[in-house]
This record gives structure tokens, C-alpha cells and sequence, in this order.
């Protein structure tokens, strides 16, 4: 009779738990945060990294001391 | 801070290239978690940036094929737990971003207008609102939630679905709070939380 009634199939497989019963904004909730991913990345934070690895790396130039240190890719 | 010996020097040259290009691909991540989180994009972008410098500093302790992104997102969710005790920033509503990304599908009687789910996802208390985020938004398992929170994943999952309770509701009614001026419940819940942050680490590596 419950034949096909898979009980039990492992509930939260691939974030299959949330889908389930997703609400309708469950879509604008992804929206609003795949918005925000696909927003053009602020140079600041390429620089503020270019500028950690400047200061971590030991040897790898030598007058990146003093002054304008940060030389940003492609301006 | 100032600068004190450079960490790192462990890590071959290759890691550190890598550690800075997966740092690199998951900033974008980090600041839609943040504006969900913080709800105001300035406000989020600095925390975007403090948890870039905190994970830099850190990254020795990141293990080489784990999950850049949950990662990441322990060290921004304790830092926003950390300033929101601090300065008690609350999530604000921002007009212009919920503005701009309000699109209704095509076809759909009734949409749902971005602005007022945003709004609605603001009023939530924190720990909700980043269960919320992270499963519903960011696409995390309960599991990988859990870890991230440093919490029990039926914690999560209770979160996750008194939110969406929450959530359905405010939207169904229209009853949507202008503005979350009734922190004090997520605050004390925070402040709780903050305390296990403190006694352990974000990611729990109890058990």
C-alpha cells in the first residue's frame, strides 16, 4: 500500500530541507544575496589584500618599504 | 594594531598565493553575508574589511582545502557579534539597495518585493537572520551552518525555521516592523552566544 513512501531519505541532503516547503521569498532571499555577489568588487579590497601580501612577503621586493607601496593592477 | 613580525612564514610561497586567491574569490560572498547581516552597505564592506585583515593575519591556522568560504564567514560573524556588542549596531534598513534590486518575476500575481523581504530579514534577531542567511541565502547545510555558528545543528534548524515562520508571516500580513528598534531580545541572545565564541573558537572542534 505505501509502497513508494520514502520516509527517512535523508532529510537535509543537498540543502533539500530548506527547499521543501520554501516559502515564495525563499527566491528573494537568494536574490538579494546573489546581487550582492555579483556586484563589481570595490578596488579596496584588492588592495587592502595586495597590500597584506606586500607587507608578509619578506624578499620578494625590496624597496617596497617606505611611500606608495601599493601598486594596483591594471588601474 | 601594529604591525608585529609577519606570520606566515611557515606556508610555501604556493600556499600563500593560493590563501590570497581563495581570500580573493570569497570577498564577494563575504559582503552579501555582511549586507544581510548588517543590512547597510558601508557598514558591511568595513566588516568585510576587518574580517579580510583578521583572516590574513590568521592564516596559518586555515587548513588547505576546507572550505575558504565557511571559514571566512566564522571570522566575519564573530567580528560583527564583537562590534554589534560594542556599538550595539543594529541592522539598518537600506533603501537604496532594496530599491535597485526590486524585481518582481515576471508573471507573478502578487511579488514579493525585495525591499520589504529585506526589511522583514533586518527585523529578525541576529542569530536568526544569519541561520537564515547562511541555508537559505548562502546555500550551506544545516551542517556546515552549524559549524559556522558554533552551534548544534538542530539549533540551526530550529533558527532557520522559526525565521521563515517569522519571515512568512510579516510578509503575508504586511505587517512589517519599520525598523528593528526592539533589539533586546537578540541582543541577549548574542551577548550568550558571544560567550561560548569567547570560551571556544567560532568553529567548534568540540565533540
Amino acid at each position: 500500500m505505501a509502497s513508494n513512501q520514502h520516509h527517512g531519505s535523508g532529510g537535509a541532503g543537498r540543502g533539500g530541507a530548506f527547499d521543501r516547503r520554501a516559502p515564495e521569498w525563499a527566491d528573494g532571499l537568494k536574490q538579494l544575496y546573489d546581487s550582492v555577489v555579483e556586484e563589481d568588487l570595490p578596488d579596496a579590497f584588492r588592495d587592502l589584500l595586495d597590500k597584506l601580501d606586500g607587507e608578509t612577503a619578506p624578499s620578494d621586493n625590496d624597496n617596497e618599504r617606505g611611500g606608495t607601496g601599493s601598486r594596483t593592477p591594471r588601474g | 594594531m601594529s604591525e608585529d613580525s609577519p606570520r606566515g612564514e611557515t606556508r610555501t610561497a604556493g600556499e600563500k598565493s593560493d590563501f590570497k586567491r581563495e581570500l580573493t574569490e570569497v570577498v564577494p560572498h563575504l559582503r552579501a553575508f555582511a549586507r544581510g547581516l548588517c543590512g547597510r552597505p558601508d557598514m558591511a564592506d568595513d566588516l568585510v574589511q576587518e574580517t579580510l585583515l583578521k583572516a590574513w593575519a590568521a592564516q596559518d591556522r586555515f587548513e588547505p582545502g576546507t572550505s575558504m568560504r565557511a571559514w571566512t564567514f566564522v571570522i566575519l560573524r564573530n567580528a560583527y557579534l564583537t562590534d554589534m556588542r560594542r556599538n550595539r549596531f543594529r541592522g539598518e534598513y537600506d533603501e537604496g539597495v532594496a530599491e535597485r534590486i526590486l524585481t518582481a518575476p515576471a508573471g507573478q500575481e502578487e511579488p514579493i518585493h525585495l525591499s520589504d523581504l529585506h526589511r522583514a530579514l533586518l527585523t529578525l534577531p541576529a542569530e536568526r537572520r544569519e541561520a537564515l542567511l547562511l541555508v537559505g541565502a548562502g546555500g550551506f547545510s544545516y551542517e556546515e551552518a552549524a559549524q559556522i555558528c558554533g552551534c548544534a545543528v538542530g539549533t540551526i534548524k530550529s533558527r532557520v525555521g522559526r525565521a521563515r515562520a517569522a519571515l512568512t508571516e510579516m510578509l503575508a500580513s504586511g505587517n512589517i516592523p519599520r525598523r528593528s528598534s526592539d533589539d533586546e531580545i537578540a541582543h541577549s541572545a548574542i551577548l550568550e552566544e558571544l560567550d561560548m565564541v569567547a570560551a571556544g573558537n567560532g568553529v567548534s572542534s568540540r565533540g
